[in-house]
């Protein structure tokens, strides 16, 4: 180990100087984010913001929301904001001071709750009783079908919060579908990227399988590969594809469902045992948790390939009205 | 004695309310969607700090779980949120700038 040939205080300053050098960085790349008037650039301050967020939970050992954060939070996010800024005139990005409220009203407003929130962060920390779920679930490791303890309580001990999760998911997508068609698509892409998407796609599709499989022993599961789906998905939407590589109107549906409907049936299936509802039993858990990730990694990756398209695609009706 | 990991809890709180002024601030819909964006992942923040049990310990899952689950609640929020201003200029009865 590193740590016993170098004096041990001196590990203890390096880990400080990172860990302020992360705060202040975070900080300031925050208020750069929402503080410019120009959004493309906030947009592009937002996207490295996410990925140094990225980094925070790498040192905070949280690798499964590293790998989350920088498909989702930076990856996915950046690429439907900077969708989104096609639909806004360039000249109708002001930035105004606070509407009603005066501006030094707010700041002091600001002030005041981040020294009340950090005192009673602080407070909290140091009354506590260090008595954590983390021992309990970490006891019940071995009977959970996973070996990854973020897997585990995802799949097993707090499926059900993970089950409504996906409903959340299927409500907004229903809500970006009912609002109009989709955006008109860009642009063929150059040869150069034509090449590139031809390089990564079959890479993306890849990761997305090995994540999904290795989220029961190590980092990663059916959120981070659905969003590599996702961003494959956003590749061919980029070189030209208008349908994102998505299946027609009736596959998609059939893909949204599907996360909640296999999620369902699972549950109630082994319910019928006279268990509780997604009870596993022991001997299946791994295999059902895998069959349930691999829906839900099905069904994200079709729910953000459609957000980012920002509405229904070609051949989606509602009622008599065509949807393209 | 506080762990100085802490500073990552106050730097979530700092986060989080940088967004929310941001959001009070900011005319623009895009800008202030941006802005709820960053007041969130504040809160992601202090959640993982109190998951962190040093460097020797393993962390606590269980909010690595609610903040995953939180991330991907995010976004579809994000895209619901992005769509819906897609629609606001095609409302009859406002000008789109209010």
């Amino acid at each position: 180990m590193i740590d016993s040939l170098i004096d041990k205080d001196w590990v203890e300053a390096l880990w400080l100087i990172l860990d302020f050098a992360l705060a202040v960085l975070l900080l300031g790349l925050a208020a750069a984010a929402v503080g410019t008037r120009d959004l493309r650039r906030g947009i592009a301050l937002f996207i490295a913001f996410g990925l140094l967020v990225a980094l925070v939970w790498a040192r905070l050992r949280a690798p499964d929301l590293a790998l989350a954060e920088a498909a989702i939070g930076a990856g996915v996010s950046g690429a439907l904001l900077l969708a989104a800024l096609r639909d806004v005139p360039p000249s109708g990005l002001p930035s105004v001071g606070a509407r009603g409220l005066p501006l030094w009203l707010l700041n002091l407003g600001s002030v005041t709750l981040a020294v009340l929130l950090g005192w009673a962060l602080l407070l909290a920390l140091a009354g506590s009783d260090g008595i954590r779920l983390a021992d309990l679930a970490l006891a019940n490791l071995e009977h959970s079908g996973v070996s990854n303890p973020v897997t585990a309580v995802l799949l097993n001990y707090r499926a059900y919060d993970t089950f409504l999760e996906l409903g959340v998911v299927l409500a907004a997508v229903l809500g970006v579908l009912a609002l109009g068609p989709a955006r008109r698509s860009v642009r063929p892409a150059g040869p150069v990227l034509n090449s590139l998407i031809r390089l990564l796609l079959p890479l993306l599709i890849v990761t997305g399988g090995y994540l999904l499989w290795i989220g029961a022993t190590a980092p990663g599961g059916a959120f981070q590969a659905g969003a590599m789906l996702a961003a494959a998905a956003v590749l061919l939407r980029l070189g030209g594809d208008a349908t994102a590589g998505l299946p027609g109107a009736v596959g998609q549906r059939w893909l949204l469902a599907l996360g909640i409907a296999v999620f369902a049936a699972v549950g109630l299936g082994v319910s019928t045992g006279g268990g509780a509802f997604l009870a596993y039993p022991h001997d299946w858990a791994g295999v059902l948790i895998l069959l349930i990730e691999a829906a839900a990694m099905l069904m994200i990756a079709c729910a953000l390939a459609l957000a980012y398209l920002g509405g229904r695609p070609a051949g989606w009706t509602i009622g008599d009205r065509e949807g393209g | 004695m506080l762990p100085e990991y802490i500073v990552f809890g106050l730097t979530g709180i700092g986060l989080f309310v940088i967004g929310l002024r941001a959001a009070l601030v900011q005319a623009a819909a895009l800008a202030r969607i941006l802005a709820i964006n960053v007041a969130g992942t504040g809160i992601f923040l202090v959640f993982v700090t109190l998951a962190y049990r040093g460097h020797d310990a393993a962390p606590d899952p269980v909010p690595h779980a609610l903040v995953l689950t939180g991330i991907v609640v995010a976004v579809s929020a994000t895209a619901l949120a992005l769509a819906l201003v897609r629609r606001l200029p095609a409302t009859p009865g406002e000008d789109g700038d209010d």
